[in-house]
């Protein structure tokens, strides 16, 4: 029997002890006219059989050369991520209740937190939540939490990722949150930080600041602090992690920085895997911790003075204050911020930074051949990072497919959430992809562009 | 005790991971960071070591026997984690077309129908991130429901006192007003108090069976009559379905809304705290409401097949989207393999054999003269036993067995949940666990009672030989933890 050890002696034995003449007696408590006939499934295979059925379900059309971004980006992950990541003591372990047996899992949190506070530039983090998305949805309810005096309206803007906003809407809506959405410049693809007077003494619990915005564009995070402490709400900061290698932290804006940082952990050494498992990351400042949903790991001593790591302040969680919780959140993203923390390791410093700053000469590059087709322009005039809008002369749709086709994966398709950029798409080249790739690249949509319809 | 951080020196830098780039100098420098951020530098071997040596400190399934109630812990097949990290799974960009997706969505498409079979619903959305965020979609469907109808007095969630707290912790988030049922004696709820609780207000029930208690909520078709009758839905808790999977399905219990564990019954591995999943599966009264994206399936004029994901313009009375994409397809990946590699057959020896070890367990502690919550009641896969008495007569508490268990190579059971049962230990030992597996946890048992009786202090102090004997460290002071809060490495930053 697949994965159950028990022998024919094993079964007689223990039903002897327990005293019942077979395993269905065992069941003797469930109505009989529950119990179901039995259940249609496809038949069972074996391990090589399985194998090959997964092998050619993995290998059915290979997606190809990626230029997409959009919210998950293709890194290069150290060969030595995922061979620790996947130690079986790490991946078969649960939630460390018992921190004594459990003290690698809660030491590499402890030093995942540290890192991504560090990144970030803020005091404290927790240990994962499910996604950027919803990171966004938990940092925009901790913060009109944490706010309550001030009111329950969080500005948004629509330069942040549309999914998100979507996220955002489904996890707040029954709980009195008005989420306002603001509207980005046309022209320079960001918040223009004078808009936002028309907010001024309404209330606002908090304002979300997107650095680099779904564009690619940098808002003027600064500015945008600055406005919302006066207003007296919060600032909400949503990162990209990797960005943050050279770009200033949420800590860093304005004159008194943010008070949340959040964002998608994926470019920390999660593989795109069409569309998780990711990791979502939730930074705060000092004040704010006991607003925090989620697991967070402390450094503490034993009798004898020895330290050592353990799951802390879960007065804040669903297991202790069940219907009073900050959130229901409990199993987050785990082995995902472990290989993190593997990850940034051995990046370092100076690899994050490196790494960002190939996204963004290659995203350039990119750019500016892309722009030299015929017809190609730039939809936005905002100082871009590591992702591009451009407008095409013919229809999107129609174009991407026929680069997919061709073996590209050219972008994603602005129109699907934003009708008014007609015929845009938004292309990101990170550090995996080379000068012959970013040739091919324009060469193919050339030739797909010159292609004449019918 | 070292860090990754105290490894870091000033000058040592690993660059073969990040190609050279030119400095970036078209950017106003308002927008760089002043200085590098604090993170340590070391070589790779240094990396390797570090983190290797810490996976060495833990307790898990591949390593210790792991019986913590309501968890799950089960063997996680290694073919699973292979396959799902095949480069053709790990490659495609969640965005990329969807014809290089066909091979993926058809493997998600069968799950949600094997999952549909497996519960006796309708339909099922596989997008929620874990347990939990499925119990947010099943009582937001709910609630989503209830207001299509125009009936908006519903803000009453019916939850049994003895739940997961992520019960009561979800209907506050969608809103609900909690109302807490009481369990009589026998570890069933309480009718009279749930008839007497039904009415014009109640949203709906959420329920686990088999409940937290160990035990199957034997009148649940009386209950799900009062809750439909009363006009509510019913929501399962799919924490337990580990023990009754393939021999009972929610759905003809009269539940209108489950969410699953990947994780506990379908075997994918826990990662010392996630990734789980927790698809949904509903009736038909729910199915407009299901969050998106669901994998939808069509014939093409040639006759195969095309997958293809919906979206809210396919399913306007969708809840929404609860994950920037598709939610945790990797780990789906992997439930899907399981259950193609135990099939029918397999899963009903899940809940078997899970079934025969619990009810085993529980009769050698028993016979050992330990305290069972239920004596009267079968087993699930899963069973309490109270330390109370060794509490009043040798001074220990249940924490104090839990820590010194592990001193004997076992990861400790659930403590203090259910809180209902006074100094609980809430024990699951799992279908792939051997009768030796489980004669070693029965002796140790009896090994640490008898301790209690000669050296209580021993246990006070327990654990002592863990991760390396006499290093420590021995039981870590929680209260410090939380009235002092160190959570980020101070001292690192070398720059």
């Amino acid at each position: 029997m697949p994965f159950i050890p028990h022998t024919p002696a094993d079964i007689a034995a223990m039903l002897q002890r327990i005293g019942a003449p077979d395993t269905d007696t065992l069941f003797d408590e469930v109505p009989a006219e529950l119990r179901c006939p039995p259940l249609q499934l496809p038949p069972a295979l074996n391990e090589m059989a399985v194998t090959r059925l997964m092998r050619e379900r993995a290998g059915a059309k290979p997606g190809g050369l990626c230029f997409i971004g959009a919210g998950a980006y293709e890194h290069h992950i150290p060969a030595a991520v995922w061979e620790i990541a996947s130690r079986g003591e790490f991946l078969t372990a649960y939630t460390p209740y018992q921190a004594e047996a459990s003290q690698g899992t809660l030491q590499v949190l402890y030093e995942f937190q540290t890192m991504m506070a560090g990144l970030t530039g803020m005091d404290a983090a927790n240990a994962s939540m499910y996604d950027g998305a919803s990171a966004l949805a938990e940092a925009a309810l901790m913060a009109v939490r944490a706010n309550e005096g001030k009111g329950r309206k969080l500005l948004i803007p629509t330069s942040v990722h549309p999914h998100y906003r979507q996220v955002v809407h489904t996890l707040t809506r029954y709980q009195g949150i008005e989420v306002i959405e603001i509207p980005f410049d046309p022209v320079e693809g960001r918040v223009l930080p004078g808009t936002l007077t028309q907010y001024r003494g309404r209330g606002v619990a908090a304002l979300i600041v997107p650095q680099p915005n779904f564009f690619g564009i940098l808002e003027e995070a600064d500015e945008l602090t600055d406005w919302a402490k006066q207003e007296g709400a919060l600032v909400i900061g949503l990162v990209n992690p990797v960005t943050l290698g050279l770009l200033a932290p949420p800590g860093a804006w304005g004159d008194g920085g943010a008070d949340i940082a959040c964002g998608e952990g994926q470019p920390l050494g999660a593989p795109l895997a069409s569309g998780g498992p990711y990791f979502g990351f939730l930074c705060c400042r000092q004040e704010l911790l006991r607003q925090m949903p989620g697991r967070i790991v402390g450094r503490t001593v034993d009798a004898a003075g020895n330290p050592g790591f353990i799951l802390t302040l879960q007065a804040r969680e669903q297991h202790i204050r069940r219907s009073r919780a900050t959130s229901n959140i409990c199993t987050n993203q785990g082995i995902m911020t472990i290989a993190a923390a593997i990850h940034l390791s051995l990046l370092g410093p100076e690899g994050l930074a490196r790494v960002a700053a190939a996204c963004h000469a290659n995203t350039l590059a990119l750019t500016s051949q892309l722009l030299e087709i015929p017809g190609v322009t730039r939809i936005f005039t905002g100082p871009g990072f590591h992702e591009v809008a451009l407008r095409l002369p013919k229809p999107s749709r129609p174009v991407l497919a026929q680069l997919a086709r061709l073996g590209i994966q050219g972008g994603y398709r602005l129109e699907e959430h934003y009708p008014k950029l007609s015929r845009g798409i938004l292309a990101c080249a990170t550090e995996t992809r080379t000068q012959a790739d970013i040739d091919h690249y324009a060469a193919t949509l050339t030739w797909v562009l010159n292609v004449k319809e019918g | 005790m070292t860090t990754i951080f105290d490894a870091s020196r000033p000058g040592r830098v690993n660059l073969q991971h990040a190609p050279e780039a030119p400095p970036v100098t078209t950017l106003p420098t308002r927008f760089l960071r002043a200085t590098p951020p604090p993170l340590p530098r070391v070589s790779e071997l240094q990396v390797v070591r570090h983190f290797t040596r810490l996976s060495q400190h833990n307790f898990s399934v591949d390593t210790h026997f792991y019986p913590l109630g309501s968890c799950t812990m089960k063997y996680n097949p290694r073919v699973c984690h292979t396959l799902a990290s095949l480069p053709g799974f790990l490659d495609r960009h969640p965005l990329a077309s969807e014809e290089s997706g066909q091979g993926v969505l058809r493997t998600l498409y069968e799950l949600q129908e094997m999952l549909k079979e497996i519960a006796g619903m309708q339909a099922v959305s596989l997008v929620p991130m874990a347990g939990a965020q499925g119990e947010f979609a099943g009582v937001a469907m709910i609630r989503a429901y209830h207001l299509a109808r125009g009936d908006d007095q519903r803000t009453e969630m019916l939850i049994p006192d003895a739940a997961h707290g992520t019960n009561p912790a979800t209907a506050a988030i969608c809103g609900f007003t909690v109302r807490e049922i009481p369990t009589n004696a026998q570890g069933d709820v309480d009718l009279d108090a749930l008839a007497a609780a039904a009415g014009p207000r109640t949203a709906g029930l959420m329920l686990t069976n088999p409940s937290t208690l160990g035990v199957f909520e034997r009148r649940i078709l009386r209950m799900a009559s009062i809750i439909h009758d009363a006009g509510g839905l019913l929501y399962y808790d799919g924490a337990n379905l580990n023990a009754v999977a393939g021999r009972v399905r929610p759905g003809d219990m009269g539940f209108d809304a489950v969410h699953f564990n990947v994780h506990k019954t379908f075997a994918t591995p826990h990662g010392g705290g996630g990734p789980g999943a927790g698809p949904v599966g509903v009736g038909e009264r729910l199915a407009p409401h299901l969050p998106v994206p669901v994998v939808g399936r069509r014939l093409l004029d040639n006759g195969s097949e095309w997958f293809f994901q919906m979206t809210q313009q396919d399913l306007p009375d969708s809840i929404g989207p609860l994950a920037a994409f598709a939610g945790n397809v990797g780990v789906l990946i992997r439930a899907y393999i399981y259950l193609r590699m135990i099939g029918a057959d397999g899963l009903r020896r899940v809940a078997d054999f899970a079934t025969l070890n619990a009810n085993y367990l529980m009769a050698r502690l028993a016979a050992a003269g330990f305290t069972v919550a239920f004596p009267e009641r079968r087993a699930t896969h899963e069973f309490i036993i109270s330390l109370q008495f060794e509490a009043t007569n040798f001074g220990v508490t249940a924490l104090d067995f839990a820590k010194r268990l592990l001193d004997y190579d076992c990861y400790a059971p659930t403590i203090y949940f259910p809180a209902l049962i006074p100094e609980s230990m809430l024990i699951e030992p799992t279908e792939t666990e051997s009768r030796e597996t489980l004669d070693h946890f029965a002796e140790a048992m009896i090994a640490i009672r008898q301790e209690a009786q000669n050296d209580p202090q021993r246990l006070r102090t327990a654990p002592h030989a863990v991760p390396v004997p006499g290093k420590g460290p021995g039981r870590l002071d929680a209260t410090r933890a939380a009235r002092k809060p160190d959570l980020i490495w101070k001292e690192h930053i070398v720059s």
